[in-house]
């Protein structure tokens, strides 16, 4: 094909130099070099997160560990909400192919519905985003705790509701007999957290009282060790069922702070710094914040590059021109972008 | 004077109708396929966990999957593939080698720290 010469080019199309490398046209060109050294820097820092990742001794998380929520379901729904902002992607990439299609065409309408979805799409996935982001390692019902021997395990299964407090020694605030029905987990967290939660369940308030927790059974408690010190037990292991609830309440009720929650930081003087976390190393988080927050930066900027030309779009400047090449170069990045999102999606959530 | 060094040029890269339904056709194709490979990907990840005897073949299918994704995007979606052969391996090979390379060294190293400080 090189050098075959089918026909004249218009010499507005030419670059200064009269020809045009690779026949294309500058613009497309610079994008795709631009998307190269993009496609660097993101290779580079998922590739620091695997190093990472390699050469971390203490057990890494894994997605469906520090992430495992659905809007209005609750948690316990591991990749699912994951894979539908990986399809909501997937679909604005298409509607943006579509858009370049009917830009071919020179159909102004088709061109204007298309981009229309395609910048619909970007803003359900930033919403999408912001939703994961304040759902991400926030911390389960059930903490990370500290068993008999030394080990720490994480906990998955279900945390049977806390019904309410009896009181059983009255407090300043409390007296025999009350039964408290506000803000049970909150309370029973911070207590668990200071190892103020007793034998039999029964737990030491603020104020000096004893209650005893009126709570309904887990169901389906499995124990993954995290952290071993005994030989009978290695990383990864599992405990089910009535072993499980055995070891997780015989720290809980050892009167004695065996367990946390989530990820939390404490003031120090001037500086806020990070405690020990439920789910592992802190790079993981520091890792996943900076990458997929990098990536919703392009996808918020592919967004408003999108809207931009868009108005072009709206205003007929490109039918003007003759061509609707600015949508295919806009197209470039976003579909880029979607690029992006498939390896993050593999690498923080899959392997 | 008549030119010897003049090449077809895509930026009035117009097609007709026809050839729009056949490109539409293929662009639904690859929308399906990805889908399908996404939603495989899910089905895995929900029922095969990290600590099944399967788990090393189902560890490098989810990679094998994401690159198959990855060339179809850039392939299709992005047209790399209708460009001409010059540019594309401009574009893919220094990207590839690169890429390759520093996934090794960096892989490598990062075993190494850990086998260091066990």
């Amino acid at each position: 094909m090189g050098g075959h010469a089918t026909k004249q080019i218009d010499s507005k199309t030419l670059w200064g130099g009269k020809v045009s490398p690779f026949s294309t046209s500058y613009g497309k060109l610079m994008m795709w070099f631009f998307l190269v050294s993009d496609a660097l820097t993101f290779s580079g820092l998922l590739i620091a997160y695997g190093f990472t990742r390699h050469q971390t001794i203490e057990s890494w998380p894994i997605g469906e560990e520090t992430f495992n929520s659905l809007p209005f379901l609750g948690h316990g729904y591991p990749l699912i909400y994951v894979a539908l902002m990986t399809f909501i992607l997937i679909v604005s990439s298409v509607t943006m192919v579509l858009a370049v299609e009917a830009g071919h065409r020179m159909d102004k309408k088709g061109v204007i519905k298309w981009m229309f979805a395609t910048i619909i799409g970007g803003f359900f996935f930033l919403g999408s985003q912001v939703w994961e982001w304040s759902h991400f390692i926030h911390g389960t019902e059930f903490g990370r705790i500290t068993l008999s021997d030394g080990s720490e395990a994480i906990v998955s299964g279900h945390f049977g509701e806390i019904k309410n407090f009896t009181v059983l020694e009255g407090g300043s605030h409390n007296k025999k007999g009350d039964v408290i029905k506000d803000d049970l987990m909150h309370t029973f967290q911070h207590a668990a957290l200071t190892g103020n939660i007793h034998s039999g369940g029964k737990i030491h308030l603020h104020d000096g009282s004893i209650a005893q927790i009126n709570k309904e059974h887990d169901h389906d408690m499995i124990l993954t060790i995290k952290s071993s010190s005994s030989s009978e037990r290695n990383v990864g292991d599992k405990i089910y069922g009535k072993k499980a609830e055995e070891e997780y309440y015989n720290s809980l009720y050892s009167g004695s702070s065996k367990v946390f929650y989530g990820a939390p930081w404490f003031e120090d003087g001037n500086h806020w710094l990070p405690t020990k976390n439920e789910y592992g190393p802190q790079q993981y988080a520091h890792f996943f914040f900076f990458i997929t927050g990098f990536h919703g930066f392009h996808v918020f900027s592919g967004v408003l590059i999108n809207i931009l030309i868009f108005i072009g779009v709206l205003r007929g400047t490109y039918h003007k021109r003759g061509h609707y090449e600015m949508v295919e170069k806009t197209g470039l990045y976003w579909h880029f972008v979607d690029l992006v999102w498939v390896f993050v999606f593999t690498f923080f959530y899959l392997v | 004077m008549e030119r010897d060094d003049i090449i077809e040029y895509s930026l009035d890269g117009h097609h007709n109708e026809d050839t729009g339904v056949k490109i539409r056709k293929k662009i639904w194709f690859v929308t399906g396929l990805l889908t399908l490979i996404t939603a495989i990907e899910v089905a895995l990840g929900m029922f095969i966990k990290q600590d099944s005897s399967l788990w090393l073949f189902v560890k490098w299918g989810f990679i094998v999957m994401t690159v198959i994704k990855a060339a179809y995007i850039v392939l299709v979606f992005m047209h790399l593939g209708d460009e001409r052969k010059s540019f594309k391996y401009v574009i893919l090979i220094p990207y590839v080698i690169f890429i390759i390379y520093l996934i090794f060294i960096l892989l490598w190293e990062g075993m190494a720290v850990y086998d260091k400080s066990v």
